[in-house]
């Protein structure tokens, strides 16, 4: 009697694993772990994608502008003529 | 001798037909090519300015009068465009944008007109706001 009360008592389980039930849990935290890892690679590869991606946009923009601005030099004497030809509507 | 004689004009006739030709050079483009009353005292108030896309636009709400009027131009605006893009190998939008870059730099001092940032400007002593394209 004496010796059961000087040592720790053993806690009450409360936990699956504890009870010898162990297949429930032991399987959820797995996948939570692998849950995490493929979050974690996830985002590295997206941050890859984004650093190869950025210094091909601003090219496809000025190419835009320089065609644009060569067609309205090309119109500009032509639409010069138009506007002194229709003074009414100008 | 007769020959010369009917060459010459009486002082009658000519005078006749130069008034005739005054008539006709005075009432043929003021027709065709003076603006309408309405729309030119819209744009020296301010009601009507350009707008960067080659037509013409209210810087403030307009009476349903001068909207008719200014609606009115805009589609004779917009068909010269067509027909002067088609002979230029060039789209409605290109040569209409080309036509608003023009139309605003010949604004004078008072008129409104619309800066690339789409904001209504009155028109000073100098250059105004254009699109960086425009010549």
């Amino acid at each position: 009697m004496n010796s059961l009360q000087l040592t720790n008592r053993a806690r009450i389980a409360t936990t699956l694993p504890m009870q010898g039930k162990q297949s429930g849990p032991d399987r959820s935290t797995w996948r939570a772990k692998a849950a995490l890892g493929v979050l974690a690679g996830g985002a590295v590869a997206l941050g890859g994608c984004v650093s190869v991606n950025a210094p091909d946009k601003p090219i496809v923009i000025e190419l835009n502008i320089n065609i644009k601005q060569e067609v309205i030099y090309r119109l500009a004497a032509d639409a010069g003529n138009t506007i002194d030809e229709n003074k009414d509507i100008f | 001798m007769k020959a010369r004689s009917n060459t010459k004009h009486s002082p009658l006739t000519l005078g006749a037909g130069a008034l005739a030709l005054a008539l006709l050079t005075a009432t043929a483009p003021a027709s065709a090519q003076s603006r309408d009353p309405a729309y030119a005292a819209a744009r020296a108030s301010g009601q009507v300015g350009e707008k960067t896309d080659g037509y013409l636009g209210f810087p403030t709400a307009p009476s349903a009068e001068l909207r008719h009027v200014i609606e009115d131009l805009n589609i004779k605006r917009k068909a010269v465009y067509a027909q002067k893009a088609q002979a230029n190998n060039a789209t409605v939008e290109e040569y209409a944008f080309t036509s608003g870059c023009l139309a605003i730099a010949r604004t004078v001092a008072g008129e409104k007109y619309q800066a690339p940032d789409g904001s209504w400007q009155t028109r000073g002593a100098g250059a105004p706001l254009r699109d960086s394209r425009c010549p």
